[in-house]
């Protein structure tokens, strides 16, 4: 069985999509088979992130609504043989999303492959709960300000809740964080939360830190997950992230303002 | 409790809600009938009003049936709603009765509230350990199974959003406790970590009750209907190890350790 893995956070616009690319391209990098699957039904991105928007024929409402198979849904991704993308549907609602169609969908592609993951909506509705419900581990996105740490915690809160593993009492599901557009500047001028600061709020397994990078921009506009741009600082970051995630222990970087030289400064950096 | 609807729709006021239809749970007094007597009742009861008049004026009162025999002789419902309207109180329903009780409770326009089935023991207020654990972990759910204990332990972040509730008993968590959880418990409170929530211990008025934490960031501190926000506690307590209690119904908060 596949290991399913939400991406969620509570809050929008924090890096759940990109997050879940990154994840995924990562995962399937290193060689294992990956499927990432956008729950944002109605408002989907996922796509355009993985640069997939043009191929997209069948969604995952068709594949729950029995009008298409998994394997016409799935579209394969052109950089990595062993990922695949299933977008959400652009035209309906998230109530298209049914509890048992989900965990069908899940279980029929959790034979095929080693990792399932969940890009989850913003919010803590229907959308969100049916991403997060079948999952073995959560990565919480979290930006360093007081909303969206409060966000991430009510989300945590519902994830040891509301959960397939907590209403079978199992083991909880594995909660992980992940600090993204973290500027170490900007928290040693006292403008942002520092790592510690979350960590001491949220006492959550860290799992990466991404610094604020104007290449995920650049990334998501031309639909290449940022984690296959190593020269960038986010890219390498979440590369460390997803090695982590498979049990390497690194340490964590871009967590501390460079001291700029005057040379650096004049020549640009 | 009650819901009112408009009376009557202007033809064009669809566009527009005139009222929203929600659920809510309210804690409110009952008053536990142990006999028939009603002189008794008037004469135990007003003595007690006198000494907190502000506590009973205008408080919705339910009454409780649970010890009376459901077949017994008709409960004398005219005369102790008159009472209960006369020292101020407001009476809303009755639980726990017989149909016939009921039929003669409905003929006084008193609502028939729903019977907890251990609500014939003791008579908690309408509040139940259910409605209120909603979002509770479920090792927090399941509690202590082998011995009948009434106290809850648990022993993971407690989230905000998240309410626990310990009935009859007290609550521990083990972890720290976000800002925007709720922890009430009839007993003590114990937090072993940062307590940033609200925080409610008696909640049915155990003015006993304590509140014990490792580190005091709390939003709400609460013992027996007694409470403080945060603005009100003492910046040099912030942080501290403290314990919290009533001390001649005066509220308070004290370094431990």
């Amino acid at each position: 069985m596949a290991r399913i893995i939400v991406i969620t956070s509570g809050k929008g616009g924090v890096g759940k999509t990109t997050t879940a690319a990154a994840m995924a391209m990562g995962l399937a990098q290193r060689g294992h088979r990956t499927a990432v699957i956008d729950f944002d039904v109605g408002l989907r991105n996922l796509d355009l992130i993985m640069g997939c928007e043009r191929r997209v024929v069948y969604d995952f409402v068709n594949v729950i609504n029995g009008e298409a198979n998994l394997n016409q849904a799935l579209i394969r991704d052109k950089r990595c043989d062993s990922l695949y993308v299933l977008p959400a549907s652009q035209t309906r609602d998230k109530e298209a999303l049914t509890q048992e169609g989900v965990g069908k969908v899940l279980e029929e592609l959790g034979k095929g492959y080693d990792y399932i993951v969940c890009d989850s909506p913003a919010g803590i509705e229907h959308g969100a709960t049916m991403a997060m419900y079948f999952a073995d581990d959560a990565v919480v996105v979290t930006n360093p300000e007081v909303s969206s740490v409060r966000d991430s915690d009510r989300m945590l809160g519902i994830l040891a809740s509301k959960s397939r593993r907590a209403e079978t009492g199992e083991e909880p599901i594995k909660e992980h964080l992940l600090l993204t557009r973290y500027s170490p500047q900007r928290v040693e001028r006292g403008e942002m939360l520092s790592v510690q600061d979350v960590q001491e709020i949220l006492s959550l397994n860290l799992i990466g830190v991404i610094p604020e990078s104007p290449a995920v921009l650049n990334a998501s506009n031309a639909g290449i997950p940022v984690v296959l741009d190593i020269e960038s600082s986010a890219g390498k970051a979440y590369n460390d992230m997803v090695s982590r995630y498979l049990g390497e222990d690194l340490p964590m970087r871009f967590v501390e303002a460079e001291r700029k030289g005057i040379f650096s400064r004049f020549f640009g950096g | 409790m009650a819901v009112q609807s408009s009376p009557q729709r202007a033809g064009a006021a669809a566009a527009e809600p005139a009222f929203e239809l929600k659920a809510s749970s309210f804690t409110l007094p009952v008053i536990r009938l142990l006999g028939h007597d009603m002189d008794a009742v008037e004469s135990q009861l007003a003595p007690k009003v006198d000494q907190a008049p502000g506590f009973f004026r205008n408080t919705p009162i339910v009454i409780d049936l649970g010890a009376l025999a459901r077949d017994a002789d008709a409960v004398a419902f005219p005369r102790l709603v008159g009472l209960l309207r006369g020292l101020g109180m407001i009476p809303v329903g009755v639980r726990g009765g017989g149909a016939a009780q009921n039929e003669a409770a409905r003929a006084m326009e008193l609502a028939i509230l729903g019977d907890h089935t251990r609500g014939a023991r003791q008579a908690p207020p309408e509040r139940s350990a259910e409605d209120v654990a909603v979002e509770a972990p479920p090792q927090a759910a399941r509690g202590e199974p082998s011995v009948a204990s009434t106290s809850m332990l648990v022993d993971r972040p407690v989230r905000s959003g998240q309410r626990l509730y310990a009935p009859g008993g007290d609550l521990t968590i083990v972890g720290p406790v976000s800002s925007g959880a709720e922890l009430m418990a009839d007993g003590n409170i114990h937090v072993y970590g940062a307590l940033r929530g609200r925080v409610i211990a008696g909640l049915r008025g155990d003015t006993g009750a304590r509140i014990f934490c490792r580190e005091l960031h709390a939003e709400l501190v609460s013992v027996a209907g007694h409470y403080r926000v945060s603005e009100n506690i003492p910046a040099d307590l912030k942080g501290r190890t403290v314990q919290v209690f009533l001390d001649h119904e005066v509220l308070r908060i004290e370094p431990i350790g």
